[in-house]
């Protein structure tokens, strides 16, 4: 039997990272993620890594970007605001093409907003946050055990297609503790040719930029970056499905708002609802096929999100409207009741959406 | 015959840029006769602004990356900590090191990151067309202070070696000129100091190189240099603002 | 005894190798115009040259060589 060890969601994020090779973090402190900077700062110290402080976010993902280009395994966490303002840096480091793992803790917003647990950050991970085009991978852990599974297959898919991933948690899944395993861990590892470790007099130059002052370079960059996220679309949409066979009613919902989800349809199913659940795991890329083919089993969804309604837009995108979705949310940092849940899968089995 | 002077290895052969008269040329080649000479070519990371020397990049012929405006010290801070065997630089403009990436060259400084960072002031933003900066003179006549710079509506210009200065961290603090013969010979030896001292491990060493910028100063080459003679020397002052190894030295 | 190679092509005719001489011996030669558009800064009598090299120190393009 796998050892089994009890952690809290951050501190499970944090030991991931070093045992997928992360010896570089730069962090700005902003709750409700500090446990992973301050496991950090006594781990790293012991095993020849690097913990720095900077002196604000924007100085913490430049320096991620400067570690990513010196070829090494790196990243940065943060919450709510504190990835807006990384934004910039997000944008340079998918512009430059080097990877990256980023995690971004939920919180409440817009603006200053709260410290509770929010998930109003899926437009701004799934759809840019920073300038141009591009993506990042996004993870979605819905448990202590997918927070340290997640981190360490973001670090591989960041070194694999040399871009972001980001974990996409929130404040209840950091702060919750749970039994997980690391024993399953596979650590993937990539050359990286066009990395800077100095030339050494035996190579040209290797320059590491986002600038392409002719539009037709840009361009051909872009198109060939898109080309990657097209592979990535089709080869590493991830999900989970609960209760699928016979369902009449999908519940789609990530992080925790999927496990308050599974106790309504617990629930619903004993009123002798036939629901059922798709969780995407990413985000970006998003199980777009998975959900198309339930819009032709199901009579309608119910999403269910710990913001004013943002994955839905996706989901709609995904099913092609073909069947009518409703929103059950809570937000500013409360969290649906899974008697919330509920009353919108009875809804929905009315027809009410 | 023997050549006495010929462009330095540590460019590549892309011709510059940079405007007629641009002292920003006299800088680059500085920074790489340093490195020919101390043999670090091979090793050495440098890190690109924004502004005029955004394709630094293309003329330095080691390993080069492009930060974002402002960004250089921390992306600067990313590398050294992953590679503390290379030698990390940054090339940097006023408005680049001294507004918008104030924050992070002054913690990059507090630090003592162990890095070098060429900031060069020419009292203006050359590549959006001649902006007032941070740096820029008081009754200055930019695009942005078409009357002059009026200390009372946009404060006063920076003294960035001076400001640095007050922290304890860094190492070494120089302010140089390259308006003439002398003063570039000068300012080369307070580039080499700097790199020297990251050789050595003794921490961030800054070198504000005073220059020109002819095209938005609207004057002549030969006529910015002087009035850097004139005008920009009087308040921004040669000389080294700390040097902390040789006053260790001194103290014994 | 002294050389001094301009890489004509690259000059952009600034004329701050021609204020840092001290034996006043370049011109822009108003005359000519490189590939690039500009008029060249030209030696005009290398026998006085001393081979300080002044004129490259100050040259902002690398366009001078300087042999002694």
């Amino acid at each position: 039997m796998a050892q089994r060890i009890l952690m809290k969601g951050n501190e499970a994020i944090a030991e991931a990272a070093i045992r997928a090779g992360c010896r570089h973090y730069f962090g700005y402190p902003i709750t409700p993620q500090t446990e992973i900077a301050a496991y950090m700062a006594k781990k790293m110290p012991k095993i020849g890594g690097v913990f720095l402080q900077a002196e604000s976010e924007i100085a913490s993902i430049n320096m991620v970007y400067g570690a990513a280009a010196a070829g090494m395994r790196v990243m940065t966490s943060s919450s709510s605001p504190g990835i807006s303002l990384k934004a910039e840096g997000l944008s340079y480091i998918a512009g430059s093409d080097v990877p990256a793992l980023v995690v971004n803790v939920q919180r409440g917003g817009p603006g200053l907003g709260g410290i509770q647990p929010s998930q109003s950050d899926y437009f701004q991970a799934t759809k840019g946050g920073g300038h141009g085009d591009y993506r990042m991978i996004v993870l979605a852990p819905a448990s202590v055990q997918e927070m340290a599974s997640l981190t360490i297959k973001g670090f591989n898919l960041a070194d694999k297609y040399r871009m972001t991933a980001m974990i996409l948690a929130d404040g209840t899944i950091g702060q919750m503790m749970e039994p997980i395993s690391f024993e399953d861990a596979e650590i993937e590892t990539y050359e990286k040719p066009w990395a800077l470790t100095g030339t050494n007099g035996e190579r040209k130059h290797n320059v590491v930029n986002s600038l392409y002052l002719k539009p037709e370079a840009l361009e051909v960059t872009n198109f060939q970056r898109y080309e990657r996220y097209k592979h990535i679309e089709q080869t590493e949409a991830m999900w989970e499905e609960y209760m699928m066979e016979d369902a009449d009613i999908c519940v789609v919902a990530f992080g925790i708002a999927s496990r308050v989800a599974k106790n309504a349809i617990v629930a619903a199913r004993q009123e002798g609802i036939k629901v059922g659940l798709i969780r995407p795991i990413t985000l970006w890329p998003f199980p777009k096929a998975v959900l198309n083919k339930a819009a032709d089993q199901v009579k309608g969804f119910v999403s269910v999100e710990l913001s004013m309604g943002q994955m839905i837009e996706d989901v709609r995108l995904a099913t092609e409207c073909k069947r009518p979705v409703a929103l059950c949310n809570r937000c500013g940092g409360m969290i649906p009741s899974p008697d919330e849940v509920l009353e919108s899968i009875r809804n929905a089995e009315k027809g009410v959406f | 015959m023997a050549v006495v002077f010929q462009k330095p290895k540590s460019l590549t052969d892309l011709p510059f840029h940079y405007c007629p008269g641009c002292p920003h040329g006299i800088i680059h080649r500085l920074v790489a006769e340093v490195m020919d000479e101390l043999g670090i070519e091979g090793k050495t990371i440098g890190v690109a602004p924004v502004g005029c020397a955004v394709m630094a990049y293309d003329y330095f012929a080691c390993d080069m990356i492009e930060a974002a405006h402002g960004r250089a010290p921390a992306v600067a801070t990313g590398i050294k900590r992953c590679r503390p065997e290379n030698v990390v630089f940054t090339y940097q403009g006023d408005g680049d090191l001294a507004s918008i990436g104030m924050a992070e060259t002054v913690h990059a400084a507090a630090r003592n990151e162990n890095i070098t960072v060429i900031f060069v002031n020419n009292a203006i933003y050359g590549m959006t067309g001649g902006q007032m900066a941070p740096t820029s003179l008081p009754g200055q006549v930019t695009q942005t202070s078409p009357y002059g710079r009026d200390v009372n509506h946009c404060g006063w210009p920076i003294k960035v070696c001076e400001m640095l200065s007050t922290l304890e961290g860094p190492e070494y603090l120089a302010r140089v000129a390259v308006n003439n013969v002398k003063n570039v010979n000068a300012a080369k030896k307070a580039i080499k100091k700097a790199f020297q001292n990251q050789i050595e491990g003794k921490g961030f060493s800054l070198v504000e190189v005073v220059s020109a910028c002819p095209t938005n100063w609207g004057m002549t080459p030969q006529k910015a240099l002087e009035w850097v003679e004139s005008d920009m020397l009087p308040y921004y002052p040669i000389g080294v603002y700390k040097d902390r190894s040789a006053a260790k030295e001194d103290a014994k | 005894m002294a050389k001094v190679t301009f890489n004509t092509d690259l000059c952009k005719g600034c004329g701050l190798c021609v204020s840092a001489c001290p034996k006043k011996l370049l011109v822009i030669a108003e005359d000519q115009i490189n590939s690039k558009g500009y008029s060249p800064a030209v030696m005009t009598d290398m026998e006085k040259c001393i081979g300080c090299a002044f004129c490259a120190t100050m040259c902002p393009d690398c366009i001078i060589t300087v042999e002694k």
